[in-house]
């Protein structure tokens, strides 16, 4: 046999194989955590919705940039009634069991989500009625205008009536009851990928939905898909180097640049919808843990506006996130409905401006205060807090600092029980309403629920209040940047930075950092090498 | 020996529920479960009513008293982070532990003994200097340093072995295992191996101690008088009167062996019931973390009557100094 023989019969080979390995492209995606169920209602949390994302469909989701898509809707819009809201589902799409997808079902998961043991209870909260006007067509009724509500459906995933009517999952998982639920390990949505197996905190094996609606409309060419849960951070980039895992979500901030510099491998870097900042008490007449008693030195705006000069966010940015954040102004993130430049101002660094401001507050000497700190929640989260001390000291406040799990942190702040404290906030629905309801109006049993400052604006409550029934955009985008106006200069929290992710993958695979940090692999395109 | 078990055992349960109060004082400060089960959005109200709902706001001796009464009736309750029977899930990491922990411990023993035994022996040759000092390395080092160490040269350098989990495993009834497949057998070295690494110095060092001293003694000076052959002097006679502190140090490292796998499962993502306590801690899964130190406490009584009973075996002097008291 001739060279060139060879040659043909090898590229020929190579051709064949190389498509084949297209054709059929396992990805393994490990992440630190698994899915704490498939039950879609269950738990409202970001790795279970992201793995959910896969295997079930909500009637829209979001794309990397947080842009809303069709999903099961195909369109909606609020009707001339502003109380209701008109979707038009997708006609044609099946469950992964066979049976079609329907109205009915829509309406099914939907009061699911509702019951009482339901994590996703919150979202629908606003929901007066559902009504089914044909096979296809939805109306949702409100109990008050609510030009959010589409916003509030990204992560309502739509199960199968069918399907939990027979396998008796109806009902969504009560701790109390002592049964488990069907769909806490078996799942039948209407998603690009088919659930093959589950074993909880080891793996979860998903085959191509070769019968999925969107095809041809979405590149869908990983064939099967293999989450794995690694808690460790050195043995899941360990996994990664040896090529055992083809994608790694939550790369740690200090194997970045090592990764970055791997030829054979991709780092996608981007910011996530969250920002991370300070909270400061300004509600109770004195502070706690602070040595000054009869007063409280924190509802003073100049020793909240000198804390926030002595801040150096550039500093943070620098050493403890190595250049992984962006620095801000706001509590808003960036691509959030009334973020502006305008607003995400970094007050300048200016420590002898700072100690002016103090010394007119009368603290020239200042006064001591603790700060409280989660450990394991965000990135290098405790880190942070240390550099705040630091910082804050330059002007006299003496910090001490309390960092503990979020496990202990989060409920301290939510029944008020920390002067200072750090937080991060996510934005789901993109519009600083929530913001607003959750971090600025006063702590009642329905909202304020993480407004750990004890802040109270009798005035923000009521715009809050305001922003969920106006239904001419315009008129609540100048209410909201009203609000804004008003909120940065009460300056009741420090903003720190926009946290940033990292994910790592084989070249061959291009996944952009998802902005909710739930990336959906139907859209991936698998790259050929040779080419 | 019936009455010296049945004693044994009213104490195991003395131990156990002692363990459980102690454990059950602790957990409120391990954290809120309930901030780990809702979802951000969820209201003052919504929480409130869940923590009401799990019995959480009940001082902790009620709660306590609730579960030891669930556990008298063999229900352990349901996990806060799986939504699954705590005993299903028990039963379900339990094959991976105890395949990864006896392996290590076989390792550690076996392996212990011999060097332990060489060293004594050969006590200035060169190679049990070396021995020695490679020791130090595994007394010294901390457990997840040397699975760290593991991987990155066996499975990111050299990629002959896997960085993670078990493999291939194969069901036989409720037990799965490893041992029968190739992928299977080979994720479980890197962990076995870390695992026994420190038993295995502890156990050698005991071993040679013992032995150097029994070797001084005068039983051995007539043995060798009386021209024994060498080996017959060192393990028939020497080795057999080394073993008690050993059986006792060995026995209950099996026992912390299987309780504090905890790291090495952590490293290796081995889905075992070390990996599933820690990650129960994190979400303050109260009937998991409550289940598994019952276990572990278990595992350490069952471990140390079993030590006790094979005191008998190996010392005849105790044997008839009981039966007769027994009498």
């Amino acid at each position: 046999m001739s060279t060139r023989v060879k040659l043909f019969i090898a590229t020929l080979l190579a051709s064949v194989f190389l498509t084949g390995a297209v054709e059929a492209r396992t990805v393994k995606w490990a992440r630190s955590g698994d899915s704490l169920t498939l039950d879609p209602h269950a738990q409202n949390e970001g790795p279970t919705h992201a793995l959910a994302h896969h295997i079930y469909e909500p009637l829209i989701i979001r794309d990397s940039q947080g842009k809303a898509l069709p999903a099961l809707a195909e369109s909606w819009e609020l009707t001339s009634d502003p109380t209701v809201w008109e979707f038009k589902l997708r006609r044609g799409v099946k469950f992964h069991d066979g049976k079609p997808f329907t109205v009915d079902d829509v309406i099914f998961s939907y009061e699911r989500a509702m019951q009482p043991t339901s994590d996703m209870k919150s979202l629908l909260s606003s929901i007066d009625q559902l009504i089914r006007v044909d096979d296809y067509t939805l109306q949702i009724k409100t109990k008050g205008p609510n030009p959010l509500l589409p916003a509030n459906l990204t992560d309502l995933f739509i199960m199968s009536k069918a399907w939990a009517e027979e396998n008796k999952a109806t009902k969504v998982q009560d701790f109390k009851n002592k049964e488990e639920n069907y769909a806490v390990r078996h799942a039948n949505g209407t998603g690009p990928f088919v659930l093959v197996s589950r074993e909880p905190d080891v793996k979860t094996v998903m085959k191509r939905n070769e019968n999925y609606w969107g095809k041809g409309q979405v590149p869908l060419e990983i064939s099967e898909l293999i989450y794995l849960p690694i808690k460790s951070d050195a043995t899941r980039i360990a996994a990664l180097l040896s090529g055992e895992v083809d994608f790694v979500q939550d790369v740690p901030v200090q194997d970045i640049q090592r990764l970055q510099a791997d030829e054979n491998l991709r780092v996608a870097v981007g910011p996530e919808n969250r920002a991370i900042f300070l909270g400061l008490n300004v509600g109770d007449p004195e502070l706690k843990s602070s040595n000054i008693k009869g007063k409280n030195p924190f509802a003073d705006k100049r020793v909240r506006h000198a804390i926030n000069m002595a801040v150096n966010r550039q500093a943070i940015q620098k050493v403890v996130m190595r250049g992984q954040s962006i620095p801000t102004g706001i509590i808003a993130p960036p691509g959030v409905n009334g973020y502006t430049k305008e607003l995400d101002v970094i007050p300048p660094n200016d420590i002898e401006q700072a100690k002016t401001l103090m010394a007119e507050a009368g603290y020239p000497d200042g006064f001591s205060v603790t700060l409280h700190c989660p450990n394991d929640r965000y990135v290098n989260d405790e880190a942070i807090c240390q550099a705040v001390v630091g910082q804050l000291a330059q002007i006299g406040i003496h910090v001490n600092l309390v960092s503990q799990s979020k496990s202990l942190h989060f409920p301290a702040l939510q029944k008020n029980e920390v002067d200072f404290y750090l937080l991060g906030w996510g934005v789901p629905t993109f519009d600083s309403h929530y913001i607003f309801t959750f971090l600025y109006h006063t702590k009642t049993d329905k909202e304020g629920g993480w407004n750990g400052t004890r802040y109270s604006n009798p005035k923000i409550d009521e715009m809050t209040a305001g922003l969920t029934k106006e239904t001419d955009l315009t008129k609540r985008n100048q209410m909201i940047s009203e609000m804004w106006k008003i909120l940065q200069d009460e300056t009741i929290y420090i903003p720190i930075h926009i946290q940033t992710l990292a994910y790592a993958m084989k070249p061959d695979l291009d996944i952009p950092v998802d902005i909710s940090n739930q990336p959906k692999l139907k859209f991936v395109r698998i790259k050929n090498q040779q080419q | 020996m019936v009455a010296y078990i049945l004693r044994s055992v009213a104490q195991a349960i003395l131990v156990l529920l002692a363990v459980g109060l102690i454990a059950f004082s602790m957990f409120r400060f391990v954290g809120d479960p309930v901030a780990n089960m809702v979802g951000q959005e969820a209201s003052q109200a919504d929480r409130r009513e869940l923590a009401e709902r799990l019995g959480l706001n009940d001082p902790i001796l009620i709660q306590f008293g609730r579960f030891v009464g669930d556990v008298a009736r063999g229900d352990f309750g349901v996990s806060y982070r799986h939504g699954r029977k705590v005993s299903d899930l028990l039963m379900e990491r339990l094959p991976a532990t105890v395949e990864l922990a006896v392996l290590s411990a076989l390792l550690a023993t076996v392996v212990g003994i011999i060097l332990g035994v060489y060293t004594a022996i050969r006590r200035d040759g060169l190679l049990s200097h070396l021995i020695m000092t490679t020791s130090l390395v595994g007394v010294s080092l901390p457990t997840f340093l040397i699975g760290i160490g593991l991987i990155y040269l066996f499975a990111v350098e050299l990629r002959w072995l896997p960085s993670f989990g078990r493999g291939q495993t194969v069901k036989i009834g409720w037990w799965t295992t490893g041992l029968l497949t190739e992928s299977g057998r080979k994720s479980l070295i890197m962990p076995v191996v870390t695992l026994a690494f420190y038993q295995l110095t502890l156990i050698m060092r005991l071993v040679r101690a013992q032995m150097l001293e029994t070797l001084r003694t005068d039983y051995i000076r007539f043995a060798r008088a009386r021209g024994l052959p060498e080996r017959r002097i060192h393990f028939k006679h020497a080795l057999r009167n080394t073993l008690i502190p050993v059986v006792t140090i060995a026995g209950l490292q099996l026992g912390s062996v299987i309780a504090f796998a905890i790291v090495t499962e952590s490293v290796f993502q081995w889905p075992g019931l070390g990996a599933l306590f820690v990650q129960a801690v994190q979400f303050v899964d109260i009937p998991v973390m409550a289940a598994y130190l019952l276990f572990v406490a278990v595992v350490f009584v069952v471990v140390n009557l079993v030590v006790d009973l094979l005191y008998f075996v190996l010392d005849p002097r105790l044997r008839t100094g009981r039966a007769l008291a027994v009498r």
